[in-house]
């Protein structure tokens, strides 16, 4: 998605918003969505993503900047001419109206004749396998058939963009699973520009085109899933995505694509620099979980740790044990279970190290 | 033991009460009409009362304009609350023929004037129209005008058919929710003498033309129900004229002071007086009877008309009637049986009203509703 | 996908709704619960304790209710049809009028059964409340009834007179027990009174009751019936010996009518009867009707009798007709006198001011409802409370308000005139008269439209707007469509709040109404308390609550009263 800027469906340009005149929710956001691309908003609830996407819908006003769509400044256009399909959190279905209706509703007020009202409610609940559905009333629905409902009705008017705010969030873990499957089909198959609310990040790394990890009111980092979880940009985003093991240190040495770390218990390993500039920072080093290998066979100038078992998980597919690595005893390290694989026991004293590409330093 | 009864019986002969070793109740109901009238009612007989028998405690039910409805009920209900019941003299006749009141020998039962003369001479035949009633008070009904009304060009009302002069005295009226007085008055003005009003009153043709005369005002007519009501309109200029009780036109007129005068013509006579509902306990009874005793004697119903200017019922009281208790003005003046002011007055048939209360209710409720 | 309990997320398992009919489902080959008993029996005895457990609760409140409000109600509908009062207080005459054809006045026969009647009921004193009951439908009656019952008791004065003339004997109390008392009573009446005479201080046994001789019946059937009443009433109202009172009038004329007029078989042991079985054809008797018609012409008036004859039965549907201005008579159901038909009049005015008051509450209501629901919490508060204030103030000190506020000298007016919108002659006549009633009782019930509104408005998420504006609907179409759809169910809550409430009230029309702004319960009131005809009160009651019912099932089919939300 590296063309995005030049031809940006959706843009935000130094976005500001705050409800009360004291504090900003949302600091000065800049954000270029590409036609036909899915992106999701993941942070923390408070973290201002919700805000944005009621900004972009037209619920709510920009303090300040622009929103632009298909280039054209949308800030004073009310939300009914914007022409974009919105599924809300709670489905927000009529409950007074049928399954046909509420599909029926948004061609009505754009004056569809009946036929073709017909002709496209039959097409939409196709979409979703909901075909014989047209007849009850929400309440009589199942909440993963009032999702589709809800998504059905949003596509209906064959808009170009479609917002959803976290649509999935009250649906138990299978069902997301197969809808977050077939939203994401259904939007790229149909081309349609997706902007999608979540603080779920695995829901977010499925679906989504990029991600814009939203923490404190700004982007930390805006990313395709994989870039975002293995090259995190800074610690928050590192957190946040995934399971992440951090130790704290110094920079000691600084080179192009290496650096030392110092850790506070004086053991010394190799990182990728991120966001760290001179010798003598503080600074994170992350490790995901699963990059850590126990007893490793490395080159002789690999960086390895003491470490010792305090806990052995038998999860199935992986082991998760939980050791005691400079100082601190929250580092975990997963490992597939495949034939031969050791089992750790508690107490057990072990060296353990990573490949230096896998270790990054980030702000401290 | 001898001497305490000696002592007990020279006690009631002091005081000159029956009844008096008797067990007695220590709380009683009574059921008057509420506002001044009531006031008087506990000023005059109610708080001396009590004051020889600290014991006793009073309890007022102002519900004495749905007397028979409510002894009625009560005693369908076969259980009387009510002790002493303060009634008209046509509703005293009405709970009488029903049993609902208690007969009682007026001669018995109530202290003699001063000079000795039995009770029932002293009441007199026409005060004890029933064998349950004991009478306290001749009122009348009357109206009031206000006398700042610019329309009237300066004349003011000085017979009762002005009442139905819509165009010398224009302006709204206000006259009470109930068939008797009404019906009477429509027919003076509508060329009816006063001794063959209830003659008239009595056929069917009688009665539509009282109806038809009250037409000729309904449109200007505010109806009242309370006794209250009249004066608090004429006040608010709400109506330039209206019926009511005389006492409660006196109290607008000379308590406060409102720009009202008195229309005594053709004022309409009526009695008020206690009855004693049917039923009662032992001691309740006693207690009612001891209460009475005191409080229809000559001093007790001379006092009340202090307070109210409705006339005492006994002969022997009006002499002793003097002069306002708070504003100190005579009261003899503003009685309905002044001479001045009974020249003209119409004398209500408690009797007829007794019997034909029904009749002529249900005819007027249905021609008010139309 | 295709269908609903098929589908990856459809609702599965068993729940409690669904736990009952899966058992009764697999029934056909009963299933057995661990003890081997089957186990809908189990199921049914473990909800029985349940229910009976349930009942044992609410036993206390049920038993309150229907003993405090549903007994008392159901006495009062009873009373809309009930009409003991004409048989019990006449019967002989009602069973004589029986072969009344209707036409001219009633033959002698019957006011001789009228007289005996009456004179009993004039003693007990319930001819009073016979005249008022028959007043509800001929005007006139209770006047006759009491003329009638201060006179009666002289009905075969005559009589007494010449039987007294005959013989002395007829005079004496004693004649009369001789001839009509059964000698067993004599005997137990004069060991009573001897037990009187010698008992020290008060004596407190009551004389035995009185019983007539055998075959005194057969023999003087009038006299004995009579006369037996006499006797009871002498006791037990009187609280006296019939051995020491002379017979009334009545008795003398009933002993007349047996010796006159059928053919008598006297015993050979009565020389006293056997005289006055002589004597009496000559007798000089004056005729029963002419007597009531002396003291009321309205005797003989065959709309009277009629009237009587119609409500002979113990049952009527005479209150109810009256309740819609038709009137029983003896020829069956004919419409009321004009000048009589106020109820349908009623009805109507009830039901137009009670809807316009409800439109009125809905039109002001409804914007404030919304305020509330869509303000923060906090203000919405300090609003509500504002909305409830008029709770907490009496409905007399409100109604009394509006009096002020409105009438022609009242400060709405004073503004207008000093405004110069009206002249100080055209002053508007806001109070009693329709207007008045309207005002007043819209601002007393419109917090009972704007509390069921805001409650269910509050439930009414945001989104389903916002959704509605996503999906291209205006402001305004987004309302008519999406928003007023879903605050139905309150304005149904309020609407039948306000319109129940509405026709039940009486107080407010009744301080602000006149006579032209008052309400069916305004007549109910006047029923109940000024001319007591309860009856007709009961039976006006009955028609509202039935209209009333009416309109609620109605409501159910259109709206739906599962639509309805009260909280």
């Amino acid at each position: 998605m590296s063309d995005a800027r030049e031809t940006a469906f959706v843009e935000f340009e130094r976005v500001q918003k705050s409800y009360d005149g004291e504090t900003l929710v949302v600091k000065d956001l800049n954000l270029s969505i590409a036609k036909g691309e899915f992106l999701t908003m993941l942070g923390p609830s408070g973290s201002g993503k919700t805000t944005c996407l009621m900004m972009l819908a037209g619920f709510e006003t920009a303090t300040h900047g622009e929103i632009r769509l298909k280039g054209r400044e949308i800030n004073n256009i009310p939300p009914h001419r914007r022409g974009i399909g919105m599924v809300f959190q709670n489905y927000a279905l009529f409950p007074h109206m049928t399954v046909a209706e509420n599909l029926s509703f948004p061609l009505e007020v754009r004056k569809v004749g009946k036929s073709e009202r017909e002709e496209r409610i039959k097409r939409t609940l196709g979409m979703v396998q909901m075909q014989d559905f047209g007849g009850r009333r929400p309440a009589q629905l199942s909440g993963g058939q009032q999702q589709r409902i809800a998504l059905a009705r949003a596509l209906v008017f064959e808009p170009e963009l479609v917002l959803m705010d976290e649509p999935l969030g009250a649906l138990d873990k299978q069902l997301r699973e197969t809808l977050q499957f077939e939203i994401t089909n259904l939007a790229h198959e149909l081309g349609i520009t997706t902007v999608y609310v979540t603080h779920d990040q695995t829901e977010a790394l499925t679906m989504s085109d990029r991600v814009a990890v939203f923490d404190d009111g700004r982007i930390q980092q805006l990313a395709p899933p994989d870039e975002l979880y293995e090259r995190p940009d800074n610690s928050f985003v590192a957190q946040f995505i995934g399971e992440n093991n951090t130790l704290a240190g110094q920079l000691t040495q600084m080179g192009d694509h290496r650096c030392l770390v110092k850790l506070d218990d004086g053991a010394t390993i190799d990182a990728v620099p991120v966001n760290v500039s001179k010798p003598g920072e503080r600074t994170l080093v992350s490790i995901r979980p699963e990059r850590v290998e126990i007893d490793p066979e490395l080159g002789p100038d690999a960086h390895t740790l003491d470490a010792e078992v305090l806990e052995f998980i038998y999860m199935g597919d992986v082991f998760r044990t939980r050791l005691r690595v400079a100082g601190r005893d929250d580092f975990i390290v997963k490992t597939r279970n495949r034939v031969g694989q050791k089992r750790l026991t508690p107490g057990q004293h072990v060296k353990i190290g990573w490949l230096p590409e896998d270790c990054r330093a980030l702000n401290g | 033991m001898k001497l305490k009864s000696l002592m007990l019986m020279s006690g009631a002969a002091i005081v000159a009460m029956p009844a008096l070793a008797q067990e007695m109740a220590d709380e009683m109901t009574i059921v008057s009409w509420g506002g001044a009238y009531q006031n008087s009612q506990l000023k005059a007989y109610v708080e001396p009362y009590q004051a020889m028998h600290p014991e006793l405690k009073v309890t007022w039910d102002e519900s004495s304009a749905e007397a028979v409805a409510g002894m009625r009920a009560q005693s369908e209900a076969n259980n009387i609350t009510w002790d002493l019941v303060d009634a008209t003299a046509a509703d005293s006749m009405r709970l009488c023929d029903e049993g609902l009141a208690m007969e009682v020998d007026h001669d018995e039962l109530l202290a003699p004037a001063p000079d000795g003369t039995p009770a029932s001479e002293d009441f007199g035949e026409e005060m004890l129209i029933s064998d349950c009633f004991i009478p306290q008070i001749a009122y009348s009904y009357t109206f009031g005008y206000r006398t700042d009304v610019d329309a009237w060009d300066g004349r003011t009302p000085d017979e009762i058919c002005d009442v139905f002069n819509l165009e010398e005295f224009p302006g709204k009226r206000s006259l009470e929710k109930r068939p008797h007085n009404n019906m009477e008055w429509a027919l003076i003005c509508d060329g009816v003498a006063m001794e063959d009003v209830y003659d008239t009153l009595e056929t069917e043709e009688g009665q539509d033309r009282a109806l038809a005369k009250l037409d000729t005002i309904k449109d200007q007519t505010v109806w009242w129900t309370s006794g209250a009501d009249t004066p608090q309109l004429l006040a608010d200029g709400e109506v330039v004229m209206g019926s009511s009780y005389n006492g409660r036109l006196f109290s607008v007129i000379e308590e406060q002071d409102q720009p009202v005068a008195m229309l005594w013509d053709a004022q309409s006579y009526d009695l008020d007086g206690w009855v004693i509902p049917e039923g009662l306990d032992e001691p309740t009874l006693n207690r009612v009877k001891d209460f009475l005793y005191f409080a229809t004697d000559t001093q007790r119903l001379a006092d009340q008309a202090a307070w109210i200017s409705y006339g005492p019922a006994r002969k022997s009281s009006a002499p002793l009637v003097g002069k306002h208790a708070e504003l100190g003005i005579e009261m003899a003046p503003h009685m309905p049986t002044n001479p001045d002011n009974a020249s003209n007055a119409f004398v209500q048939n408690y009797e007829w009203w007794a019997d034909y209360r029904d009749d002529l209710d249900s005819k007027f409720q249905a021609w008010l509703a139309q | 996908m295709t269908d609903a309990t098929q589908g990856p997320d459809a609702k599965t398992g068993v729940t409690p709704d669904t736990g009952l009919r899966i058992v009764e489902e697999e029934l056909a080959g009963p299933v057995l619960a661990a003890d081997g008993t089957p186990l809908r029996r189990s199921l049914n005895k473990a909800l029985r304790r349940q229910k009976l457990r349930a009942l044992a609760l609410i036993a206390p409140l049920l038993i309150f209710v229907l003993v405090t409000f549903i007994a008392p109600i159901a006495d009062m509908l009873f009373r809309s049809v009930e009409n003991q009062i004409v048989s019990e207080t006449l019967p002989r005459t009602v069973v004589a009028l029986r072969d009344w054809d209707g036409e001219g006045t009633p033959d002698e026969e019957v006011f001789r059964d009228l007289a005996r009647d009456l004179v009993i009921a004039a003693e007990l004193k319930n001819h009073t409340r016979l005249g008022s009951r028959l007043n509800y439908e001929t005007t006139g009656a209770s006047s006759l009834l009491r003329k009638t019952g201060r006179g009666v008791d002289d009905i075969g004065e005559e009589l007494t007179d010449q039987f007294i003339a005959l013989n002395p004997a007829w005079e004496e109390p004693a004649t009369w027990i001789a001839l009509m008392a059964d000698e067993g009573w004599i005997a137990d009446q004069a060991e009573w009174a001897a037990e009187k005479e010698a008992a020290q201080g008060p004596f407190t046994t009551r004389e035995p009751a009185f019983r007539l001789r055998d075959g005194v019946a057969e023999m003087l059937p009038r006299t004995a019936d009579i006369y037996a009443d006499f006797a009871r009433l002498i006791q037990t109202e009187d609280r006296d010996s019939p051995t020491e009172e002379e017979p009334w009038n009545i008795v003398y004329q009933a002993l007349w009518e047996d010796l006159t007029l059928g053919p008598v078989t006297l015993p050979e042991d009565e020389p006293l009867l056997a005289e006055a079985a002589v004597a009496a054809p000559t007798f000089d008797a004056l005729s029963v009707t002419d007597a009531f018609v002396d003291m009321d012409r309205d005797w003989a008036d065959p709309e009277l009798w009629g009237t009587i004859k119609a409500f002979s039965g113990k049952y009527t549907a005479g209150y109810f007709l009256a309740a819609a201005d038709f009137q029983l008579t003896a020829d069956g159901i004919a419409a009321q006198p004009e000048d009589r038909q106020i109820y349908g009049l009623l009805f109507g005015r009830t039901m137009f001011m009670s809807l316009t008051i409800m439109v009125s509450c809905i039109l002001l209501g409804y914007p404030i409802a919304f305020l509330l629901a869509n303000l923060p919490m906090r203000t919405a508060n300090i609003l509500l409370i504002l909305v409830l204030l008029p709770f907490w103030t009496s409905l007399l000190v409100r109604t009394s308000a509006w009096k002020v506020l409105l009438q022609q000298q009242g400060v709405i007016n004073d503004i207008l005139v000093w405004t110069g919108i009206v002249s100080n002659a055209g002053r508007l006549a806001l109070i009693n008269n329709q207007t008045g009633t309207i005002i007043a009782m819209t601002h007393i019930l419109l917090p009972f439209m704007i509390l069921p509104l805001y409650s269910v408005m509050k439930t009414i998420p945001p989104s389903y707007v916002r959704a509605a504006k996503s999906l291209g609907a205006t402001n305004f179409t987004a309302f008519r469509r999406v928003y007023f759809p879903q605050s139905v169910p309150g304005i149904g809550a309020g609407c039948i709040l306000v319109f129940i409430l509405s026709i039940g009230y009486y107080i407010t029309p009744e301080l602000v109404g006149g006579t032209t702004g008052t309400f069916i319960s305004n007549r109910i009131a006047y029923h109940i308390s000024s001319s007591l005809n309860w009856g007709l009160a009961a039976a006006l009651g009955t028609i509202l609550l039935v209209v009333v019912l009416v309109l609620y099932y109605l409501y159910d089919r259109i709206v739906g009263i599962d639509n309805v939300s009260l909280s």
